[in-house]
């Protein structure tokens, strides 16, 4: 490599109230290279990508591009400097057309007016170039998550970058859409963009990165070659003290059923889905997106409308029209994306995490505060959530913390069924690790837990059996009890290939 | 360390801002009109004036919370007063205390009904509530006129004045709390209790907030909803024999405006328009501070437009200061 570092970051501090987000950061970016930063949640990889793309100023310290020492106050510079955010939240217009949204605020124009027929040209030609298929004239709310997202990285493309920032953006991808991405990344590796990639995934890490740097609470622990650090090495640094990433294996207690879905149909989102899930077992459920796990999920729990077929849990008999009605048949359920169906953000954690069991510290309907207050303290420690207190918002949370809340008030109470969807969706290895222990003791405890997740690793770690979801269908249930599956198996079942 | 401290303090006064800001209103009041202001008996005229629009804010505190809006509400005053009116006047050949328990039934009554009908159509079909009480307002107006075909219902029994413009205690201390004042304090209370502390008001922040969250941790979302608006027609209606009684008639032409006043007593108390945050302490500071600004304005023969420029300012640098705080606070 000849000539000066894409990026140069150069002690770079940033305080908050309370806490040292960047203790003096200093490392290096080549050019044309895809450079992972890994981290548990907290460690200031966010703070980083902010100062670096305006969202934020650093306190103290300096960046170079180029070997030119630059000057990022706001968004605007650093986009001058060819520096594209792609953040975890899509910062897309949804009513408006892909190509508009590639070239937004830049489209042609003769006398104000807007030449559609150029903007989709233009749109087209840089789709060809970069080998995506993206319908250049269709509004951008009717696309899957990952194509938005190729979308974003289609902008930044547009506008000239040398730097792509991408925050997290395989957690809500499936299996098949990372490998397009995967592609594209790839792509502009190759006409020398510099892409600093954030993941919790260290599988993708290794696939993709050639250098990988290391944060831990605000400091600077490693950048490396990926060719000279292993797995493990990578953990231990990041979490600052040795963790087996893997799951508690095989469970051998498994009892009497106690969930029994049989012949539930939800229309337009699954049919004729049949399975029993046991007291002590973990039974995972997968699928591509679209192929209707979360709806399985949501149908059991009651907020599917139309569910038809038998749902059973003990002696109580569904389809349950409500969640209400789920919760007093013993089912407890965590949904996918915490932000939007899970927690209320800007409340104190107190209340988030007595939500679903708000009668608990409360008399004839008036709630007892104080009461209320030790307990949802006691869950802070029983849960292990690192919050200042129970009155913190808990926006002000990090992911993993977030999503240890969201669990939390759920599994404060001993339920039947346990429906957990996409538990460690956007948490750091350390919470990871957490959540998979958290799991494993409640099936030691005798809950019957369904895992619905999109991360075939995880499945196969963490499930005994496995049912592949295909086209609103249970593809297979395969035994998984000696963690024996492989992901091939899965993807081929997914989609549609294998044989049943 | 300093930073620490000033934030100590920003918070304190993003804590205490309502109040503060009360007290330096009624000082400034006080100040202008040399002590009258401060007259037992002025004061005792704005705690008056303010209660029959107060007591509608409470209700409209927890619609607004839950992140609805009702724009219906001065509408139904007009209806269940007349409502009222007319069943007393139809009772008039029973005692006057039947005749009155009879009419605060039937304008309660007719307000709860009103009330559900919106929060069914709100909560059920999902169409935004601007548009259902807007109709609701429409709607309930023409029949407070149809009811009484556009004339005044007079002929109520004496007694019913008392609810208007009685006190509760006539005794040595003389005449100093009025019974629509007390109705508004016991309403204050219990409304409060029911937003900050009880597993229901829980439920209604929760569905401000986030509505899927609260749906998938098992809230009833739905009824919720529509009790919220039964609660603020059934004060509607509270409010509308109140007014009645005050005036000694039912009147259709009552309530005009009110909906936007009471919408700027609960903003200005803090209540964001979004739902999912809110308190009656702040309602009924912001309501006062509106009273005391529209009193002293009195007391002060500004003329009437000029004092809607005026509190028309006031509203707005209430949201400023709100929001400036708030980003302070964030920070």
């Amino acid at each position: 490599m000849s000539g000066p570092p894409r990026i140069q970051f150069h002690e770079i501090t940033k305080r908050y109230p309370g806490i040292l987000a960047l203790d003096r950061v200093s490392f290096d970016v080549a050019p044309g290279c895809v450079h992972a930063i890994v981290g548990e949640n907290g460690a200031g990889k966010s703070t980083l990508m902010k100062v670096l793309s305006g969202a934020t100023q650093a306190d103290s310290g300096s960046i170079a591009i180029d070997g030119v020492q630059v000057k990022i106050a706001r968004a605007r510079d650093a986009e001058r400097l060819g520096i594209a955010t792609v953040y975890q939240e899509l910062s897309l217009a949804p009513h408006l057309s892909v190509a508009e949204n590639v070239f937004l605020g830049r489209w042609p124009a003769t006398a104000g007016v807007v030449r559609f027929s150029r903007l989709r040209a233009e749109a087209a030609r840089l789709f060809a170039r970069l080998g995506l298929t993206l319908p250049a004239s269709s509004n951008v709310e009717s696309l899957s998550v990952a194509q938005q997202q190729m979308v974003e990285i289609a902008r930044a493309v547009s506008l000239g970058a040398r730097v792509l920032v991408l925050d997290e953006p395989s957690a809500v991808l499936t299996t098949h859409e990372l490998a397009s991405l995967f592609r594209l990344v790839r792509e502009m590796r190759g006409r020398g963009v510099s892409i600093l990639y954030i993941s919790h995934r260290l599988d993708e890490v290794f696939e993709l990165a050639d250098f990988v740097t290391v944060l831990r609470d605000g400091a600077h622990i490693s950048t490396r070659p990926i060719g000279e650090v292993t797995r493990e090495r990578l953990i231990t640094e990041a979490v600052g003290r040795g963790l087996s990433e893997d799951a508690p294996q095989c469970r051998q207690k498994r009892g009497e059923p106690v969930l029994r879905v049989r012949g539930m149909a939800a229309p337009g989102r699954c049919a004729d889905v049949s399975f029993e899930i046991h007291t002590g077992e973990v039974f995972g459920l997968t699928g591509m997106v679209g192929s209707g796990r979360s709806s399985v999920a949501r149908a059991i729990f009651g907020t599917v409308p139309g569910v038809q077929g038998t749902v059973q849990v003990g002696d109580r008999c569904g389809p349950f029209r409500s969640p209400r009605q789920a919760q007093r048949a013993d089912i407890a359920f965590v949904p996918e994306d915490r932000k939007r169906e899970g927690l209320l953000l800007q409340r104190a954690v107190r209340e988030n995490l007595t939500l679903a069991h708000r009668n608990s510290s409360a008399r004839w309907g008036v709630l007892a505060l104080g009461a209320e207050r030790r307990f949802a303290r006691g869950l802070l420690d029983r849960f292990g959530i690192r919050a200042r207190g129970t009155e913190q918002a808990v926006t002000t949370l990090s992911g993993g913390n977030q999503q240890k809340t969201l669990l939390a008030r759920w599994l404060q109470r001993p339920y039947r069924v346990i429906i957990l969807d996409e538990p460690t969706r956007g948490v750091d290895v350390g919470a990871k690790a957490e959540i998979y222990r958290l799991i494993g003791e409640l099936a030691e405890r005798g809950a019957a837990i369904l895992v619905v997740s999109s991360e075939l690793p995880e499945v196969i770690r963490l499930c005994d059996r496995i049912g592949v979801m295909c086209r609103g269908r249970l593809a297979s249930v395969l035994d998984n009890s000696t963690r024996a599956t492989t992901q091939e198996q899965l993807l081929s079942l997914a989609v549609g290939a294998g044989a049943a | 360390m300093m930073l620490r401290e000033q934030h100590h303090v920003i918070r304190w006064l993003v804590a205490a801002r309502m109040p503060i800001v009360l007290l330096a209103v009624v000082a400034f009041a006080t100040f202008l009109t040399e002590g009258r202001f401060a007259s037992l008996d002025n004061l005792i005229n704005v705690a008056r004036q303010i209660s029959f629009e107060g007591l509608i804010a409470f209700g409209m505190t927890l619609v607004i919370v839950t992140g609805g809006i009702d724009l219906s509400v001065g509408s139904l005053v007009a209806l269940t007063g007349i409502v009222a009116a007319l069943v007393m006047r139809a009772a008039g050949g029973l005692a006057p205390e039947a005749a009155m328990t009879l009419g605060l039934s039937a304008g309660v009554l007719a307000g709860a009904t009103v009330g559900t009908t919106s929060g069914i159509v709100v909560a059920r079909l999902a169409i935004p509530p601007f548009i259902v009480t807007l109709a609701m307002m429409l709607v309930a107006r023409g029949f407070a006129f149809i009811l009484c075909d556009g004339r005044p219902v007079y002929e109520l029994p004496e007694s019913l004045m008392w609810l208007g413009r009685g006190f509760a205690w006539e005794g040595a201390l003389g005449r100093v709390l009025p019974v629509p004042v007390l109705i508004l304090a016991a309403a204050y209370v219990v409304f409060g209790v029911l937003l900050s502390r009880t597993v229901f008001g829980r439920g209604v922040v929760a569905i401000g907030s986030n509505e899927e969250a609260a749906r998938l941790a098992a809230i009833p979302v739905r009824r919720t909803k529509v009790i919220v608006y039964v609660i603020l027609g059934a004060l509607c209606g509270l409010s509308g024999v109140m007014n009645t009684a005050k005036l000694m008639a039912g009147d259709p032409r009552v309530g005009e405006m009110w909906e936007l006043n009471v919408i700027a007593a609960v903003v200005v108390g803090g209540t964001s328009l979004f739902g999912g945050r809110g308190s009656m302490t702040g309602t009924l500071i912001g309501a006062l501070l509106i009273g005391v600004i529209n009193n002293s304005l009195n007391l002060l023969h500004v003329e009437h437009f000029w004092q809607k420029v005026v509190l028309g300012a006031v509203i707005l640098a209430a949201a400023l200061v709100d929001a400036g705080l708030r980003r302070l606070e964030m920070r």
